[in-house]
């Protein structure tokens, strides 16, 4: 997947949380929390969706890495969190 | 109808699931209801088998009015009514016997109806997929003729099958709800307030080590353990848990917790988490999580709107540092949450930073003094402590 594909995996997720929001406006650097007006069970269900969607198991320590669309395309498209079947 | 909560003055029937003749177990959901809460799944409450149905797709009846005529499963019951949930309101527990609301359309009437609906009429209406016992003939003697199929057509279709409101007047009518019980509260309940200062280190910490054990779709969010140990301080102080109706309290028949869910785009439900006290963290979470996802896509089932004997808000997320709520009559306590943040606190020899919580209890003066309401903060925050006994 490149991170492009990741790039849409997290939008879908997020979509799924936040059905009113549109894609095109969410501002990369900015925290999901502060734009979309999550809560814990919203932002836990998000995980749960990039969960199902790309089969990892996001530790809870690594979370605060999933705050921002810019930084969760990092951390999900860093080496460590690639299973082989992604290339 | 059942009243799915005191701030509920009527439903639209959207459909029934279950139909004349068919056998049905107390739980099964038997029709779907529109309200400003969404579309609510109704329970039965009797096992039986469906006698008649009196209310049709699209009717909007007020609460209290029969829907369906059930036949009990023993002899000792013979006919219950389909809309006896046992609401906390002032609804009775059976409701009078069939006489006692008229039907619009009996069965012979039906039939003396089909004779005087011209076969014109009658082809018109097969076509246009009108049932022809719907239409008022004004034909000679109440004949159904081309015209009042046509002209029913034009009227009865879109009540037939109730469109989904636009979600502006759906969020119109659940503020007008929200206001109205809201205003009924601060008008007859005496609101006393407490508040505690949680400290919330052990249980993070308990649950820190058990979500690292959990699969991500077993973890369990810190709201879970805040209502878990407010369903077994309830135990311990049970005049929190249940109603205040005609002057006196009635204790609730269980813990049912009304779990405040604010919805996306706007307004708030609090359906019930039902048995709380019995239930372990991992099932608490996951029908939570599955009641707020229902709660946001406006598919709740009736017992969970109308038989909460307790709310629960928790406004952490939202950063606020602690919430004093308005009760939901006929409740008797709403517990509040605020954020759990690092503050100082003076531990064994020091001042230390540690994650605390404010709990808050609002609570009916009628039904209970301070010191039981005190008692029970107090327990939440004991039970807080031994986290791995939640």
């Amino acid at each position: 997947m490149t991170p492009d594909d990741i790039r849409h995996v997290i939008l879908d997720a997020l979509k799924r949380v936040a059905p009113e929001v549109d894609p095109a406006s969410i501002q990369s650097g900015v925290s999901f929390r502060d734009q979309l007006d999550l809560d814990s069970m919203d932002f836990l269900n998000f995980v749960l969706a990039l969960h199902e969607r790309l089969g990892i198991d996001i530790p809870e320590v690594d979370y605060p890495r999933l705050y921002s669309l810019e930084s969760a395309v990092e951390y999900l498209t860093s080496p460590l969190q690639r299973p082989d079947s992604w290339a | 109808m059942p009243s799915l909560g005191a701030d509920m003055e009527a439903g639209t029937l959207v459909e029934w699931l279950k139909h004349p003749g068919d056998t049905v177990k107390r739980g099964d959901i038997i029709a779907v209801v529109d309200t400003q809460k969404g579309a609510i799944e109704i329970e039965v409450f009797e096992d039986g088998t469906i006698e008649s149905v009196r209310i049709r797709p699209g009717e909007k009846v007020p609460v209290g009015t029969v829907l369906a005529m059930i036949r009990g499963a023993g002899a000792e019951r013979p006919l219950v009514a389909a809309d006896t949930a046992p609401v906390p309101a002032s609804v009775p527990e059976v409701p009078s016997p069939p006489a006692a609301a008229p039907l619009p359309q009996t069965a012979p009437r039906e039939e003396s109806r089909r004779l005087r609906t011209s076969p014109m009429a009658r082809k018109l209406a097969g076509e246009l997929g009108i049932d022809v016992t719907r239409i008022e003939g004004t034909g000679s003697q109440g004949a159904i003729t081309r015209e009042d199929v046509e002209r029913t057509a034009a009227t009865l279709k879109p009540s037939v099958l109730p469109q989904p409101k636009p979600s502006a007047a759906r969020l119109g009518d659940m503020r007008g709800a929200i206001a109205a019980a809201m205003a009924r509260s601060k008008r007859e309940i005496p609101h006393y307030y407490l508040s505690t200062i949680i400290d919330m280190s052990t249980a993070l910490a308990w649950l820190r080590a058990e979500n690292e054990k959990r699969a991500v779709t077993e973890r369990v969010l810190p709201v879970a353990l805040l209502i878990k140990a407010v369903g077994l301080g309830l135990r311990e102080v049970p005049e929190l848990n249940g109603h205040w109706i005609d002057g006196a309290f009635r204790p609730g028949a269980g813990i049912h917790i009304g779990c405040a869910v604010s919805l996306r785009g706007g307004g708030l439900v609090a359906p019930a988490l039902h048995d709380v006290d019995t239930m372990d963290l991992a099932t608490l979470m996951r029908r939570l999580a599955d009641l707020v996802a229902r709660a946001r896509s406006g598919s709740l089932k009736s017992s969970e709107l109308s038989d909460p004997t307790i709310t629960v808000t928790n406004l952490g997320d939202q950063g606020v540092d602690a919430a004093f709520g308005i009760i939901y009559p006929p409740q008797v306590a709403l517990v509040g949450f605020g954020k759990i943040s690092e503050r100082p606190w003076v531990g064994s020899a020091a001042i230390e930073a540690r994650p605390l919580l404010t709990a808050t209890l609002s609570a009916d003066h009628r039904a209970t003094d301070g010191h039981r309401g005190g008692v029970f903060l107090t327990a939440v925050d004991r039970l807080l402590q031994t986290p791995e006994r939640l």
